[in-house]
């Protein structure tokens, strides 16, 4: 599909079935300094397992947290899941955000929570019943092994638990989008791999995965979408593609 | 909103209050301190004006009239006083009865007067007769007599501006003192719950950021702490009230017991009948302090 046609689609709010998030031309200026994003264009399709990779100051986390609409575009366009990103109303932001679970790097856990209720947290506050709670928060504690472990707070917990506690927590709502930043870099190789795993699980069973990351070993073995950042450009986007050599 | 919803968020503020225990006990004493200074002295205008209204239905004017004011026309200008708002109600006293009254005054001296009445008046001398008007409000004795002093067969008018100026200034004053001494401390529990929940911002920020990201919508995110605010303000409330309560009778009974002319004169109001008001005036200011105040700082801090 060509840019004409996109956007027309766009005129008509009606993006192609199959693409989810699309960005066209689009730059994030900060108040000091150079932009941060330079006339990106970027779509991800419906279930795609996407590896966005770069250097610190590549532009890589301004690119989540315009898709998490935390950051307003510069200029250009973003739609997510049918929402424009440039146009949405206030109010409907956390409705949009629901659709998104995000992982971070320092899994952002509560610590005086325990397992069960950091994931049921992010239910209780999106005004889930107590009844699908007690329902959902098993099921997913289970999907990502930690079924034997819901009393324990994080501190008891290792590095890996913890970010599978954060993935939980992040796929609890059932998201469309699954966003993580850095996710295993605070992780030993071991406990990355297992991390990885389970969200190409994930994303095997319909979630669209988008994985920010630095780990170069993991961005090549798993021969999956890579979308090369360099001062704020994409200057490479390879289906099965693996970690650009620095130049 | 869900049930389970509004318990949680009560649960958070709750906590709120907790994780901040040393500013949230510092609110709670200034909310006590502005709200006890109430209190005391609301108690004291509310006995003081209970003195004004018993002392005032005794406070009158009495009016003259010029040389041949026939009695008619007296007893016109009577019904039309009595009409006017101030006025709580008037006794046309004739000469025979202003006589009548003065002759129980002179005792045996009035008997040289044998059954003439000195004050009836003459070809050249006004009578006595005289209208008493009884005023509803002493602060209006002003305006009323402005407006008796303009109709034109009024000689002369007796009043006791003393008495009303007296009763009226300290009235004044003490309403502006309270009015005064309220709003700064108004201002000071505002601005130390703002500082409460401004560091409960802060100590949860990490928290409020995840709940962002997750989709939580900005009254979920604000609740908790209007909810603090609000419990605050109650809590604060609470304290003064039962201290006013204990020292009211402590001190009615102090006075009543040392100082009897005082007892005689004034008639103190029961505890139970401040209590009336005081009550819900009290929750509903510090909960009212608690909302403004935590409603401005959530709005200023908590972009969601």
């Amino acid at each position: 599909m060509d840019r004409h046609e996109r956007r027309r689609r766009r005129k008509r709010q009606m993006p192609d079935d199959d693409i989810i998030i699309t960005m066209e031309n689009v730059s994030k200026a900060y108040s000091t300094g150079a932009p941060a994003l330079n006339g990106v264009d970027f779509t991800v399709r419906n279930g795609e397992f996407v590896f966005v990779v770069g250097d610190s100051g590549s532009g890589k986390s301004t690119l989540i947290r315009l898709l998490l609409r935390e950051l307003v575009a510069t200029s250009g366009y973003i739609n997510v899941l049918g929402y424009d990103l440039n146009k949405i109303r206030h109010r409907k932001i956390p409705k949009f955000r629901r659709n998104i679970g995000i992982v971070f790097q320092d899994f952002r856990l509560l610590k005086e929570l325990t397992v069960y209720d950091n994931v049921a947290f992010a239910q209780r506050v999106i005004q889930v019943s107590g009844k699908e709670i007690r329902r959902n928060v098993p099921s997913i504690l289970a999907t990502v092994g930690l079924a034997g472990k819901y009393k324990a707070k994080p501190r008891q917990l290792s590095g890996g638990e913890q970010q599978r506690v954060a993935l939980a927590r992040a796929l609890v709502n059932r998201p469309a989008i699954l966003l993580a930043d850095e996710p295993t870099g605070n992780l030993d190789p071991n406990n990355s791999w297992e991390i990885m795993k389970l969200m190409e699980r994930i994303n095997e069973n319909g979630t669209t995965v988008i994985v920010v990351t630095h780990n170069r070993e993991i961005v090549n073995a798993m021969q999956k979408r890579v979308v090369t950042m360099k001062r704020g450009v994409i200057v490479s986007d390879e289906e099965k593609g693996g970690y650009l050599d620095e130049d | 909103m869900r049930i389970s919803t509004l318990f949680y968020t009560l649960r958070q503020g709750i906590r709120n209050i907790f994780r901040n225990k040393l500013f949230s006990l510092a609110s709670i004493a200034t909310i006590g301190a502005c709200l006890f200074l109430f209190g005391l002295f609301y108690a004291v205008l509310m006995n003081f004006q209970n003195v004004m209204n018993t002392t005032q239905e005794d406070i009158h004017i009495t009016v003259f009239f010029e040389l041949n004011t026939s009695e008619q026309r007296v007893r016109e200008i009577a019904t039309t006083i009595s009409r006017r708002t101030e006025v709580s109600h008037v006794i046309h006293v004739t000469a025979e009865e202003a006589w009548e009254e003065f002759r129980q005054t002179l005792g045996d001296h009035a008997e040289i007067y044998g059954d003439d009445n000195p004050l009836a008046g003459s070809d050249t001398t006004p009578s006595s007769e005289n209208i008493v008007v009884y005023i509803n409000d002493v602060a209006q004795q002003r305006t009323l007599i402005s407006y008796v002093d303009s109709i034109p067969e009024v000689r002369k008018i007796n009043r006791s501006d003393f008495l009303a100026d007296i009763l009226s200034g300290v009235n004044s004053l003490i309403a502006y003192a309270t009015v005064g001494i309220i709003g700064i401390l108004l201002l000071v529990s505002i601005f130390l719950i703002s500082n409460t929940v401004t560091i409960g911002i802060s100590v949860r920020r990490e928290e409020i950021n995840i709940m962002k990201y997750i989709g939580a919508t900005d009254f979920i995110v604000r609740s908790p702490f209007v909810i603090e605010g609000i419990l605050i303000g109650i809590v604060g409330a609470i304290t003064p009230l039962v201290l006013i309560y204990l020292l009211y009778n402590q001190v009615i009974g102090y006075i009543i017991n040392n100082f009897t002319v005082l007892a005689e004169v004034f008639n103190f109001l029961s505890v139970d009948l401040i209590f009336q008001t005081l009550v819900p005036v009290s929750f509903a200011m510090g909960a009212g302090i608690g909302l403004i105040g935590s409603v401005t700082t959530v709005k200023k801090h908590l972009r969601v």
